[in-house]
């Protein structure tokens, strides 16, 4: 949904439109390796004891057996080992940060050559290779419980799949039309092409068990009491639908409008030509959402990104390398400077932002009192996400306790009423991960089989 | 259309030294084996390498020192079937050994004759020599060795080693397998053939000294050594049958490459060694693809070395890195020719029970080379003597530290660290006086020192 910026031009209609070019300018960022390729950097893994790769892995992933599996030709093992640990290892190859993850801990970075094992792409290589004739994981025999997932994003994707595998029986109620979360709308296309993220759902679900039910929206359609009456037990994985706002007049005006919403659309779109762009556009925020919408815009044909940030470059969550991805296609970073007016134009349209400089004093930070303005025809504000009003309307979610804004949960990832866990986004504060809802997904399944067992033992 | 790449430049000699040049970097590669001269101990074993004049005169354009020609047979020649080589690839595909199921050369006699006669004249300053098998009776020897002596080539090279195809016929290695035979066989080369006769010997026993006595009571001049070993490098699990494969099958072969060289240096160093055979000269062969390997092999006794797997994967021009690394390294050393540093580390090769049994060496490691891959650790922890901690610094680094007391200087971990220099061995001051075991008195058969 791009409303607010259907006036703009398509990409079609500006500068020199190519469709073949705009079609290369979304496709994969870092091309796969080929086999011998992956062979050759396979060569590379020094097979560590306790691997610091896998102690910074969130997801418990046996980084030196799958990259020895791939050495020895053996790629199923390879996927397997990744997959038992992390059932959406395929995504998570293409998305993880893992320079500041498994490859930042590389003990190869400290060797003569300074150069980690490339162990995302490796990662990517087995999972994309893998022929399994059926499923790799079975389901242990039939449990006779039903656990209600809200969201089939990787959180409840993956707690689904490690709830089937314990012999569980899983609906997963989404309110999109399409499941996969982030993965399906929220990543840059480039990173995620050939419509991986629907390939990968449907592999996870080979395994049975599961059933999703779409349109399906907390606080609207779908009640959090009625789930915990109907269900053995619940778990949460909502993410954070909603954008932060600026809290400007004229937040409303045409021309601005959230990223995600529109890297939403971008990653729907059958005809990148007919996407709105802006010649001159603001990216607000520094994460890596903020990113994927500097770098799309450039791709798709604008010829002034500004991401602007209202600290320096060092506290942007943004990695490094995504910085380098953003500047490598044009995009100028505008630090220290924050928000302070969108400029309109006689039509109620935007215009342009008026920036206030920043300072930090204190750790706290001041305006200068020093502004300047930027010609825009459209603002995209990336400054986080949150709880969407709608979820949190609904009476028992509502009642649950919070950690700030987010669900509060224990080690067990139980929430504070009884039966009801969440993972993901929607409860762990800090660097939001697919990677990270992986793991907490796969935890609270452990956590409520455990709960459910210990039960129908006790009964 | 022939092009050359040693003679057609439009400079032929500029920044190329003449190939024939015994001089390399200061130093006198020169030899002189077992009376045949050659300007360099650089030569190319009998192989397909040396299969005909094209190939030889290549190898001598490329600056080989010499060259020993693909063994010749009685008539008719022999006949070789199709698929001939595999290898035993390391992980980046380098090539860790080859196997060859090839025979002896599949050329007439007389095309053979007339090549070695032309191009031993054509490079006299060469050595050439002439491989020979034929059936283990005097007249099949009495008849082809006028022949070759006809030739004027240097000398010839006894093949008492080829594992596959030709012992089956009673030549070969069924012929080095058995120490009279190859006494024998050596007594009617000397006495129809009068220049040097180098006997080369099969690996495929269990003393390679008796092999080397044999042929030395059979008035052999030299040895070389070693042929190649019986092998199997891979079976296509698909197939199940083995490479090289022939239609549906195969056969065993035989094993050269850099995998051999270690068991080839053992048993080079077991001849030079051995007071049966004190001065025997030994053409060393196996593996040698480096300067480096060459110099080893020298160092044990090796007075010429030949090489043909890593001609046969990197082509001739090989053998110009090998002589420039040979004098840069012997004039650094001081070393004025071959001969001043032949043999020279068999004075240190000796028997274990000669070893020093009070002698402690005690692993070190580098904490500011470590890497903390903790191989070293998992490797002493299951394999060996549980002799290194692993400790977790304050940051969380890993730290590895050997317990010296338990430490008994295996090398494990030195070998299984990748980095260099990062383990070293450090040999430890114990105030004990040499001890061999022969002395000990833990020894059960003690002998009074």
């Amino acid at each position: 949904m791009t409303n607010p910026l259907d006036y703009l031009p398509s990409a079609k209609e500006v500068g020199t439109y190519d469709p073949q070019a705009l079609v290369n300018n979304f496709s994969d960022l870092h091309p796969p390796l080929t086999d011998r390729q992956a062979i050759i950097e396979s060569q590379r893994c020094l097979y560590c004891y306790d691997a610091p790769c896998v102690e910074a892995c969130p997801s418990d992933i046996d980084v030196p057996s799958f990259i020895r599996q791939i050495s020895d030709s053996n790629i199923n093992g390879a996927a397997e080992t990744i997959l038992k640990a992390n059932i959406l290892g395929g995504s998570c190859a293409r998305v993880c940060p893992t320079e500041i993850l498994c490859e930042r801990s590389c003990v190869r970075n400290h060797d003569a050559e300074c150069q980690p094992v490339l162990i995302g792409l490796l990662q990517r290589h087995a999972t994309d290779n893998m022929q399994f004739e059926q499923h790799p994981f079975t389901r242990a025999a039939s449990t006779g419980q039903h656990i209600a997932v809200v969201g089939a994003g990787p959180a409840g994707l993956s707690c689904a799949h490690r709830l089937a595998m314990f012999g569980h029986q899983v609906t997963i109620f989404e309110a999109e039309q399409k499941p996969g979360g982030l993965n399906e709308y929220g990543i840059a296309r480039y990173k995620m092409t050939d419509d991986f993220a629907h390939k990968e759902v449907a592999f996870l679900l080979e395994i049975g068990g599961i059933d999703i039910q779409y349109g399906q929206r907390l606080g609207s359609n779908l009640a959090l009491s009625t789930l915990r009456q109907q269900y053995d037990s619940v778990f949460i994985g909502l993410g954070l639908g909603a954008s932060r706002a600026l809290g400007l007049t004229g937040e409303e005006a045409p021309g601005l409008m959230p990223a995600v919403e529109y890297i939403k659309t971008l990653r729907q779109a059958t005809d990148l030509g007919s996407l709105p762009v802006s010649k001159r556009c603001i990216v607000i925020g520094a994460g890596n959402t903020a990113i994927d919408m500097a770098t799309q815009m450039s791709r798709l044909g604008a010829t002034e990104v500004t991401l602007v940030y209202r600290r320096g470059l060092e506290a942007m969550s943004a990695t490094d390398h995504e910085q380098e991805i953003a500047k490598a296609n044009g995009v100028r970073i505008v630090t220290w400077a924050q928000p302070d007016e969108i400029m309109l134009d006689t039509q109620g349209r935007v215009a342009g932002m008026r920036f206030a400089k920043t300072v930090e004093q204190a750790g706290r930070l001041m305006p200068t009192g020093e502004t300047f303005e930027l010609a825009a025809e459209a603002i995209f504000k990336a400054i986080g996400q949150g709880f969407d009003d709608t979820s949190l309307s609904d009476a028992t979610a509502a009642e649950l306790d919070r950690d700030g804004e987010r669900i509060h949960v224990d080690e067990m990832f139980r929430t504070s009423l009884p039966n009801v866990y969440a993972g993901g986004d929607c409860v762990q504060a800090g660097q939001d991960l697919t990677v990270q809802a992986v793991q907490h997904g796969k935890l609270a399944a452990h956590a409520i089989h455990q709960a459910l067992a210990a039960k129908q033992e006790a009964a | 259309m022939k092009t050359d790449t040693f003679t057609s430049s439009p400079f032929p000699s500029f920044g190329k030294k003449s190939s024939g040049d015994s001089i390399v970097n200061g130093v006198d590669l020169s030899v002189n084996f077992a009376g045949i001269k050659a300007p360099n101990p650089f030569w190319l074993a009998s192989a397909p390498p040396t299969d005909k004049a094209y190939n030889v005169v290549r190898a001598y354009e490329a600056g080989w020192g010499g060259v020993v020609w693909k063994t010749l047979g009685e008539e008719p020649a022999a006949v070789n079937v199709s698929s001939r080589y595999s290898a035993h690839y390391g992980k980046n595909r380098e090539v860790i050994g080859f196997n060859n199921i090839e025979l002896i050369t599949d050329r007439s006699l007389e095309i053979n004759l007339q090549e070695i006669t032309q191009v031993k004249k054509d490079w006299p300053d060469r050595a050439l020599i002439v491989s020979i098998m034929v059936p283990c009776n005097e007249e099949a020897w009495a008849y082809i060795l006028p022949l070759v002596e006809a030739t004027g080539a240097d000398g010839i090279e006894l093949n008492l080693g080829c594992p596959h195809g030709m012992p089956e016929r009673g030549m070969g290695a069924a012929v080095g397998q058995d120490p009279d035979l190859i006494e024998k066989v050596t007594y009617w080369c000397k006495k129809h053939y009068s220049k040097p006769v180098i006997v080369k010997l099969t690996p495929n026993i269990t003393d390679i000294r008796v092999g080397a006595q044999a042929a030395l009571r059979g008035g052999a001049d030299a040895v070389s050594l070693i042929n190649t070993i019986n092998s199997i490098t891979s079976i296509d699990l698909d197939a199940m049958a083995a490479k090289p494969t022939v239609g549906h099958q195969s056969t065993h072969g035989g094993y050269c490459g850099s995998a051999v060289k270690p068991i080839a240096m053992n048993m080079v160093a077991e001849i030079a060694r051995d007071p049966a055979t004190p001065t025997l000269p030994i053409s060393g062969i196996g593996g040698i693809s480096s300067w480096r390997d060459a110099a080893e092999f020298i160092a044990l006794g090796s007075g010429s070395v030949q090489v043909c797997t890593a001609a046969m994967l990197n082509g001739f021009r090989i053998v110009e890195e090998m002589k420039d690394g040979l004098s840069r390294w012997m004039a650094d050393k001081g070393y004025d020719s071959i001969e001043a540093f032949s043999r020279k580390a068999i004075p240190h090769t000796t028997d274990w029970k000669h070893l020093d049994i009070n002698f402690k060496t005690i692993a070190q490691i580098d904490q500011d080379l470590c890497i903390e891959c903790g191989r070293c650790y998992i490797a002493c922890e299951d394999t060996s003597h549980q002799s290194i901690a692993k400790l977790t610094e304050q940051d969380g680094a890993r730290r590895y530290e050997v317990i010296e007391d338990e430490c008994v200087g295996c090398n494990l971990c030195q070998i299984t660290c990748p980095v260099e220099n990062c383990i070293t061995m450090v040999p430890q001051e114990t105030g004990q006086p040499f001890l061999a075991w022969d002395n000990d008195p833990r020894n059960p058969f003690q002998v009074a020192s």
